[in-house]
């Protein structure tokens, strides 16, 4: 039974914060710092494409908004997962990139590349601390 | 910044290009593991894809 297994300590912040932080910050960047170079390549070649593919399809940055449970949950969530790309998404925004939610396929696909490519960064980042804790190769 | 103009199974097939390879890279513990497990995930999000389209084509007759 799970309640009855003990839990396992939190490993020290120092241990794994830096790798978790600069795979954030850099897609792949985590897996570099604990040199896992080939992994670190395609985690940063797949999120970094698949987030420029979004911009090149003129894909919307979903912003927080406010109105029924649905509109939270999806405006709230989709910033969320645009701002966990990382420095994409920083330097799209500091740079400028300002699309408006147009109607239409492609800009849809767009804006479903640019949230998604936040959520593999996410996955990126468990892998990044699971690695920095022991608990993976 | 460079427009695209992407057919639906282009966008599709990317997706699930970039999909699988971090699923593959994320999930497993070797690297033959990864791969396998890398294709695994492409084809299936190519069936999907086919099996949806063909869905939708009936569900419009």
């Amino acid at each position: 039974m799970s309640s009855k297994q003990k839990k396992e300590p939190m490993q020290p912040l120092r241990q794994w914060g830096p790798a978790v932080a600069l795979a954030w910050f850099i897609p792949g960047g985590g897996h570099f710092l604990l040199k896992r170079y080939g992994r670190a390549g395609l985690l940063f070649a797949s999120v970094v494409l698949m987030f420029l593919l979004g911009l090149m399809m003129r894909g919307h940055f979903l912003k927080p908004q406010s109105g029924d449970l649905l509109t939270i949950v999806i405006y709230y969530g989709g910033f969320l997962c645009n701002l966990l790309s990382g420095i994409p998404y920083l330097l799209a925004t500091w740079l400028g990139y300002s699309q408006p939610d147009m109607a239409g396929a492609v800009h849809d696909y767009g804006t479903k590349f640019l949230v998604t490519a936040g959520l593999l960064n996410v996955l990126a980042m468990v892998d990044a601390y699971e690695i920095a804790v022991g608990k993976k190769d | 910044m460079p427009k695209v103009n992407l057919s639906h199974f282009e966008a599709a097939l990317l997706f699930s290009l970039f999909t699988s390879i971090v699923l593959g890279v994320v999930t497993k513990r070797t690297d033959r593991e990864r791969l396998i497990y890398g294709l695994y995930c492409f084809a299936c999000f190519v069936a999907v894809l086919f099996g949806l389209g063909w869905l939708m084509y009936f569900g419009h007759r």
